[in-house]
């Protein structure tokens, strides 16, 4: 029996996965997908909030203020990118400038730090490519940002590092009482645990309710996204917010840790059995490129790389739903944004949680919370790639052109907690195939590798594990005897 | 100190390193990314090169063949699965192989023969899901042709360049069926024989003025929603149509691919997406010369070639310290012709001028213009923008001139 | 009876009208040189292809072959079938005779390959 099992690999999963290995606990994670980070944390802002949005005294508010102040140490433990680039709420009006006085005086009280408000001239100082029809604008120092998926797969890896297990391709489908824990069931698997985690995104609900808790719907909203390529990611420095309206949050305009500037998101509710759609849609790309345009100018779109779709897990309550419904049992659901802010926070508060329902948490005196960056050589020096080629050539192939990422990275991601074994998951770990070519040159020899690394048949290799083959057959065989 | 480095070891590199050799040049390194010289002429297992360079038609591993021959023939040295990381504005270069680790090479001169990339699916925003089962033409043709493996049983194909059209061939002959080549345009981006014998020898539909609007299915391809568009190029809603398919080969444009020419702080051409040459090939930077896909694409690898022996020639010339009577002349184009490589005559000599056209005309006229008055004049009775055009400009009628305009004259 | 026609014997790809007369070409028009017109001929009596493919080495590996003459357009489907079956030695060099005579051509190897 485990201690606790975690229902689900995103960014809540894997930081409170990495929280309990810090104490001597028995850990499966387990996620209906082929890898982890699959659900909203794939697909977000990347945004590491300051925490002036949510309402005073909300949980979103505060566990967003105490996230967005650990991930700095968070980030760096993981070996994770993070820059503190700051970010800017941007005013076209009189309404505008009024909602920025009423965010400030908001942020204050949410404990946010060195807030400020900065009239036109100022804000075209610090960002000369903001719109010129911009007045004025709420700076908030603090905003950063970070990769959602890359601290998801450091925090899953590194909470492995520490003893916890990980199953994929585990979906739900029931969880029973039993003896001292519970009993979650998936196909013929099964895991049984004293505390179970339900951090199961979208489906949270589904997961609450196979216990026997009802008390809170989540449904899917839609954002689609446009990334343009890192010849346009100079365009600004700090995080581009409209000023919220009646009309939603609007688009923002934000460089990544990467290099390569995100515009985003729309904002569309849909329904609860729509939790599986993730299609673009020409009517967000319009919605995307003229907001963008209007809040900066030169927003370069034919640069565009790639377009996708995240759904928000959106709870009926308003807030972050943290709640015990069941002795060693806690929702961790309804965590939109800044649900990645506050991640840290959250994971910190579920395991308080547990431990206040008298379940014994004695420090795991070898936890090591330190992960080896995966973009080590990446950053490293010449001299010091020199080193790493001479004891391991491949390090001195190139794969994946348009991101300069070698053999030997892709080689050492296959080979790392928690591995990857789809195209998408070397994506992922990697940037090989996140270029501008979009793997159109490296993708052949990436199959080859994965299909190597894992001893299949080049034919069973996916983009995104399932039925999502890249190659149906070798030549010669289809029709040859006909 | 090495006196040549050439960037690609594929037609065009071979072809301006045998040429350079020939001109006199033995100090010679060419740099190539792939584990054999050849370039993309390695995939590309079907006929149809060099007729006009060596009068026979050849598939594009044999033309690569021809030149590696002479390559070897002639002792060049080349590098092979070496990525050239970085080129700098005084000409040294930085890459990285599994045997010299990352290295540096001064050069006296450099040619830029990186070829072009697939414009990807993400730059098109079309709608819908990300399943697998979506490639770049080229991407689906080296898996067929180099790896043996097939990427698809049902195809559409999604622009209807030279790429595409062999490769709606290339699924058929091997078991595929390809459903229907859509084109945005109202004509063909590629070559009138590649529709003739790649669709239809096969009776596959090439449909204009059609393109995808959506992309469905979950893990693979299950479909693809098509639409015919208006002449603003805008979808019609009502002519949307479901094709079941598991594949989507898009061919939908090449670029240049000049990031290291960038980061040399070399001049690009917005249209053509390559570096900004003069006659010799040469770019803004003295010494550093461009030739082949990288300098703007082309259709037919017997111009690349002849193309790369200028810039070689010419780069010899340069490290010979040879140089010509010089001139100033700027080449202008009218709208109708998109382009012209070179765009600028910096010397006097004869110069062959490489142009597109913006869209298909028929009985046109070909004018070069100096001061107003037309100093050159060709009939056509068709251009289309999937066909290179030249126009060869003899030494004295470059006398005096100071700028040239090319315009198309629909007659 | 009148044909049209895109040739296919070089980047051209001249339009070409081809007068018919019960089978028989009386005159073709709209080519640009020799080879269009024996082109033409032979487009309208009997078709002729140029087969591009691969064959599997005996180790796996992968060789591109051609027919090094053009078959008749009417067999294309069947070379196919013999390409898919045939296995070719190692090593080979381009221009190597992997198929004899079919169709009254052979197919040869396209590119060099070395034995391990």
């Amino acid at each position: 029996m485990y201690d606790c099992v975690v229902i689900g690999a995103g960014v809540v999963g894997a930081m409170t996965a990495r929280e309990l290995s810090k104490y001597n606990l028995k850990i499966c994670i387990v996620d209906k997908e082929n890898d982890v980070a699959m659900g909203a944390t794939k697909a977000n802002s990347a945004i590491v909030h300051a925490g002036f949005d949510a309402k005073e005294g909300s949980l979103k508010a505060r566990l967003n203020v105490q996230g967005s102040k650990m991930m700095e140490q968070v980030a760096a433990d993981l070996g994770v990118k993070y820059i503190n680039n700051g970010s800017l709420v941007i005013g076209f009006n009189d309404e505008d400038k009024k909602t920025i006085a009423e965010l400030y005086e908001r942020g204050k009280n949410n404990g946010v730090e060195n807030l400020e408000i900065v009239d036109k001239k100022r804000l075209h100082e610090i960002e000369p490519n903001v719109s010129g029809n911009a007045v004025c604008a709420l700076y908030a120092p603090t905003g950063s940002i970070i990769c959602p998926y890359e601290l998801t797969i450091a925090a899953v890896g590194n909470a492995m590092d520490n003893g916890a297990e990980l199953k994929l391709n585990f979906p739900v489908e029931k969880i029973d009482v039993i003896d001292g824990g519970y009993e979650v069931v998936s196909g013929r698997e099964k895991v049984e645990a004293r505390m179970v985690i339900n951090a199961a995104g979208l489906y949270s609900d589904k997961i609450a309710a196979m216990v026997g808790d009802e008390s809170f719907t989540v449904h899917p909203r839609r954002g689609e996204y446009i990334l343009l390529d890192k010849d346009a990611g100079t365009l600004v420095n700090r995080t581009i917010f409209r000023t919220p309206s009646k009309m939603g949050k609007g688009i923002l305009v934000s460089p990544t840790v990467d290099g390569n500037l995100l515009t985003g998101p729309t904002s569309e509710d849909m329904d609860c059995y729509e939790k599986g759609n993730k299609d673009t849609t020409a009517g967000g790309f319009g919605k995307i490129i003229k907001e963008a345009m209007e809040n900066v100018d030169g927003v370069q779109f034919r640069k565009t790389i790639t377009s996708f779709c995240g759904l928000r897990a959106v709870g009926s309550t308003g807030d972050f739903i943290i709640t015990s419904p069941k002795q060693g049992f806690v929702n961790a659901a309804g965590i939109e944004s800044p649900g990645l802010s506050a991640s840290p926070a959250i994971a910190q508060y579920i395991a308080e949680m547990l431990k206040e329902q008298g379940y014994e948490f004695e420090e795991n005196k070898d936890f090591n919370p330190k992960r080896a960056p995966m973009h080590h050589f990446r950053e490293a020096s010449i001299e010091e790639k020199n080193e790493i080629i001479k004891k391991d050539k491949s390090f001195g192939r190139i794969i994946c052109r348009c991101e300069t990422v070698t053999e030997g990275e892709i080689l050492q991601a296959i080979r790392t907690n928690p591995k990857p074994t789809d195209l998408d998951g070397v994506k992922r770990r990697t940037r090989a195939q996140m270029g501008r070519c979009q793997g159109g040159f490296c993708m052949p020899y990436i199959v080859n590798l994965l299909a190597k690394e894992m001893n299949v048949p080049v034919e069973a290799v996916t983009k995104c594990g399932g039925k999502s083959v890249v190659n149906f057959s070798k030549t010669k065989e289809v029709g040859a005897n006909d | 100190m090495t006196d040549l480095v050439i960037i690609g070891g594929g037609p065009a590199g071979m072809s301006a390193a045998v040429a350079a050799y020939e001109s006199g040049i033995r100090d010679i390194l060419i740099l190539e990314r792939d584990d054999s010289l050849g370039g993309i002429l390695k995939q590309c297992i079907h006929n149809g090169f060099g007729l006009h360079k060596f009068g026979e038609e050849l598939t594009g591993p044999e033309y690569a063949w021809k030149y590696e021959q002479r390559v070897h023939e002639l002792g060049i040295e080349y590098k092979l699965n070496t990525m050239v990381l970085s080129v700098s504005p005084d000409k040294v270069i930085t890459a990285t192989n599994t045997e010299d680790g990352i290295f540096t090479v001064e050069a006296k001169a450099i040619i830029l023969a990186m070829g072009c990339r697939e414009r990807s699916k993400g730059a098109l925003n079309i709608a819908g899901s990300r399943p697998a089962g979506i490639f770049s033409a080229g991407t689906a043709q080296k898996f067929v042709n180099m790896e043996g493996y097939m990427p698809g049983k049902e195809v559409v194909i999604l622009g209807s360049g030279d790429i595409g059209l062999i490769m709606a061939r290339r699924m058929t002959l091997e078991g595929a069926k390809v459903k229907a080549v859509c084109e945005l345009m109202p004509y063909s981006g590629g070559l009138a024989r590649n529709i003739e014998q790649c669709l239809n020898d096969f009776d596959i539909p090439l449909r204009l003025s059609h393109t995808v609007v959506q992309i469905h299915g979950k893990e693979r391809l299950e479909g693809v929603t098509i639409a015919k568009v208006d002449e603003r190029r805008q979808p019609i809603a009502e002519t949307r149509e479901f094709i079941p398919c598991d594949t989507l080969l898009l061919s939908v444009g090449l670029i240049p691919e000049n990031e290291l020419s960038l980061g040399a702080g070399i001049d690009l051409d917005p249209v053509t997406n390559g570096p900004v040459v003069d006659q010799d090939r040469q770019t803004c930077i003295e010494g550093i010369y461009s030739c082949g896909n990288v300098l703007h694409v082309h259709d037919l690898v017997d111009y690349v070639s002849e193309e790369a022996e200028i810039a070689g020639k010419s780069a010899a010339e340069y490290i010979s310290g040879m140089s010509g009577e010089k001139t100033n002349i700027t080449l202008k184009t009218d709208g109708k012709i998109r382009y012209t490589v070179p765009s600028k005559i910096t010397s006097k000599k004869d110069v062959k001028v490489y142009f597109r056209v913006a869209d298909v005309y028929r009985n046109v006229k070909i004018n070069v213009l100096s001061g107003g008055e037309v100093i050159f004049s060709k009939k056509k009775p068709k251009v289309a923008p999937g066909e290179m055009e030249t126009v060869m400009l003899k030494k004295d009628m470059l006398e005096n001139v100071s700028e040239l305009s090319f315009e198309l004259e629909v007659m | 009876m009148k044909r049209a026609l895109t040739c296919i014997v070089c980047p051209v790809g001249c339009s070409l009208e081809v007068e018919l007369d019960g089978g028989k070409v009386m005159s073709v028009t709209g080519n640009t040189c020799p080879r269009g017109a024996k082109y033409a001929e032979a487009e309208c009596t009997a078709p002729e292809r140029t087969v591009t493919s691969t064959v599997r080495c005996t180790d796996g590996r992968i060789l591109s072959v051609k027919t090094d003459r053009p078959i008749p357009k009417e067999k294309v489907a069947e070379c196919m079938k013999i390409i898919n079956n045939a296995i070719a030695p190692l090593p080979v060099c381009v221009g190597d005779v992997i198929i004899k005579d079919i169709f009254g051509s052979n197919v040869i190897a396209t590119k060099n390959i070395n034995a391990l």
